[in-house]
């Protein structure tokens, strides 16, 4: 069974410049892990909203942290026989497009939904990413909608 | 000499600085106009690693980095 789940996991985090091709990077995973014997791959995908008036979303990320959470996960996901995958997206995304997708493949459907909500979930809260909104051509922080780190404030 | 970088929105240059605690940061990053009304919602990481206590120790060439609140995708 051990050598069902040795995957190759090059493409399991990619931080790509602009919005994200999801037909592209979806259908990759897809073909690189449908014969892995999983029997589910769950896939988020997160689209840019038209609301407030903006352009788009604008994203920095600090990737050293980035990938050493991202890890983190991986050796979760491998605990219980699953791999994570994560896309998302450098710089300017117009409203419509992508911006993250987050997948989970796994042997089994419970594993697979409840890891999908734990991973999305902490990403939200954890990942160091920031986001502006676009408005006229600049970038706006999106102060009210970012949340703190765990931890955060020991320097006040 | 530690390195101290600031991510995402807050807009200020690194700093070349000696200290050697977390605290001693803290009373200098207080006085930076562009700075100190993040302190409240920033974390710390100490050569990318995430640091939770203002006693961590720090090292000659340490690089510390503040995070602002997140929001991811």
């Amino acid at each position: 069974m051990e050598d069902d789940f040795k995957v190759n996991i090059s493409n399991a985090l990619q931080l790509i410049d602009g919005d994200l091709p999801v037909q592209d990077i979806t259908n990759a995973w897809y073909e690189e892990f449908r014969n892995s014997n999983y029997g589910a791959i769950i896939t988020f995908v997160g689209i840019v909203r038209d609301e407030n008036d903006i352009e788009g979303l604008s994203f920095d990320i600090y990737e050293p942290i980035l990938i050493s959470w991202f890890n983190t996960w991986q050796e979760k996901a491998k605990k219980q026989n699953a791999l994570v995958l994560m896309a998302h997206a450098k710089g300017d995304v117009a409203n419509h497009r992508s911006s993250y997708i987050a997948a989970v493949c796994s042997p089994k459907r419970r594993v697979a939904l409840e890891l999908i909500d734990q991973f999305v979930e902490d990403f939200k809260k954890s990942a160091p990413i920031w986001k502006y909104d676009l408005i006229e051509g600049k970038r706006v922080y999106a102060k009210e909608r970012s949340t703190q780190i765990q931890g955060a404030g020991i320097l006040n | 000499m530690v390195k101290v970088e600031f991510l995402g929105p807050i807009s200020n240059e690194a700093l070349n600085i000696d200290i050697n605690n977390l605290s001693q940061l803290g009373e200098i990053l207080q006085k930076i106009e562009n700075v100190s009304s993040w302190l409240e919602t920033c974390a710390v990481a100490v050569n990318d690693t995430m640091v939770s206590s203002k006693d961590h120790v720090l090292k000659d060439g340490d690089r510390i980095s503040l995070l602002p609140p997140v929001c991811g995708g």
